[in-house]
């Protein structure tokens, strides 16, 4: 490892990844928070990379080792002061060696319970592992990626020419309104008034569409304009009644 | 002569309770079992002693337990890899030593707040305590005071995911490590020993 490996030192952490010597960049800058740091993350990293370069013991390697030893010890007491803003909580400054050394092991002890603990959950976990229940409605696991069958590729163009064929146009015939000719029913209108005397144009229409009962009713109109009928209806919209007027 | 059956009030009420438990998407206690099924709680306890002995691990697919202060049921640990195919488990996925150590904060001294796991861990503990929220292990329980840091307490899908009856079956935090009096002690017997 040499000197330019330190500062280039690779690190993997939570809250960052990079050079270590972007890290001190962005520590010094406040663009990282320290506190979010894992400094025995990057112990571990300058570690693993001394044990890989496989260099032997020289001077140059003790002088690398104590640079990074100063800027880790520079690290950790940014970060304990980051931790620890309020200084009269402290109050290290008042203890006496051997008290200092109590609270420390008070402190390390606590954090060592609930390291242990963490294990016990994880072993807990693991354990745990077979045992599925609902949760309200569980997100389905990805369906498992099924392989194309081998494709003959004549088919697959002979499949892209159908769909790049000109589709036929839609047809709009069930659309379209079919007017019959009004002489349709001047000729019917006239055959029933040559039977009867009188009816009722809304019986004799009532089974057609509105369509053909519009026709018939402007033929009904054509044989009053010809003077060939009278028309007579009590009221609006009540049925109107069709006489001869021969 | 036709026999005629006497159908057992118990066998009824534990039908109620196995349509309840079915619907139900989180552990329902005794107490809720017993209000909403308009019975007694003696008779639910009953009952579930009756639905535990037909839903349970090699008999039934489905397994009634006792997680998380209630009753619930679960798929019975045979059909895992089945199931395993067909949902994902994203409250457990990838939990963190960070997460589980945070997670161990909580469950423990819970209510707690975001700086006082920070004090015990000796880092930050924002990013952690808002992934554990965000995966429901965690949830907020009011602040230390007015306008105080906000507390986090164990949920319980904490409990039930870990299988635990209640926060109580939790082991001893002092018998999961050594005192500080036992660690302090070992830290001056390797301090003598290079002072040596």
């Amino acid at each position: 490892m040499n000197v330019v490996a330190v500062r280039d030192l690779d690190l993997d952490l939570d809250a960052f990844e990079g050079p270590f010597d972007l890290l001190l960049t962005l520590v010094l800058k406040d663009e990282v928070e320290l506190a979010d740091v894992e400094v025995a993350g990057v112990i571990l990293a300058f570690l693993t990379a001394k044990n890989a370069a496989h260099s032997p013991r020289t001077e140059q390697e003790l002088e690398l080792a104590g640079e990074f030893l100063v800027l880790i010890a520079g690290l950790l007491e940014l970060k304990a002061r980051g931790l620890f803003p309020d200084e009269d909580e402290l109050a290290f400054d008042d203890l006496d060696p051997e008290e200092a050394a109590g609270e420390l092991a008070e402190r390390l002890a606590l954090y060592r319970r609930f390291k242990a603990a963490a294990g016990w959950l994880e072993e807990r976990l693991a354990a745990e592992s077979d045992r599925y229940f609902r949760l309200g409605p569980a997100p389905l696991a990805p369906v498992p990626e099924r392989p194309l069958a081998p494709q003959d590729p004549v088919t697959l163009a002979s499949a892209l020419r159908q769909l790049a064929a000109e589709p036929p146009a839609p047809s709009l015939n069930h659309l379209e309104l079919r007017f019959p000719p009004v002489s349709l029913f001047l000729d019917r209108f006239r055959a029933v008034l040559s039977r009867r005397r009188r009816f009722v144009f809304d019986r004799e229409v009532d089974s057609l569409s509105r369509v053909e009962q519009a026709v018939a009713f402007l033929a009904l109109l054509e044989l009053r304009k010809t003077g060939e009928i009278k028309l007579g209806q009590l009221a609006p919209f009540e049925p109107i009644t069709v006489w001869s007027a021969a | 002569m036709s026999l005629r059956l006497v159908e057992n009030p118990v066998d009824r009420l534990a039908r109620t309770l196995e349509a309840l438990l079915v619907i139900a998407s989180s552990p329902l206690s005794i107490e809720e079992l017993a209000a909403v099924s308009e019975d007694e709680t003696e008779r639910v306890e009953t009952a579930l002693g009756l639905i535990a002995s037909r839903y349970r691990e090699g008999r039934s697919g489905i397994v009634l337990e006792h997680v998380a202060g209630g009753y619930a049921f679960r798929a019975a640990r045979e059909a895992a890899e089945a199931c395993a195919r067909l949902v994902e488990r994203p409250v457990q996925r990838g939990l963190s030593q960070a997460a589980l150590e945070t997670l161990a904060v909580v469950a423990y001294l819970g209510p707690v707040s975001r700086p006082e796991i920070a004090k015990i861990r000796g880092v930050a503990a924002d990013s952690t305590v808002a992934g554990l929220v965000e995966r429901g292990l965690i949830a907020e329980a009011g602040r230390e005071c007015d306008g105080g840091a906000v507390r986090y307490r164990a949920t319980p899908l904490f409990e039930r995911v870990f299988g635990l009856s209640g926060l109580s079956e939790l082991p001893r935090l002092d018998d999961l490590a050594e005192g500080s009096e036992e660690l302090r002690s070992r830290l001056e017997e390797v301090a003598g020993r290079r002072g040596a």
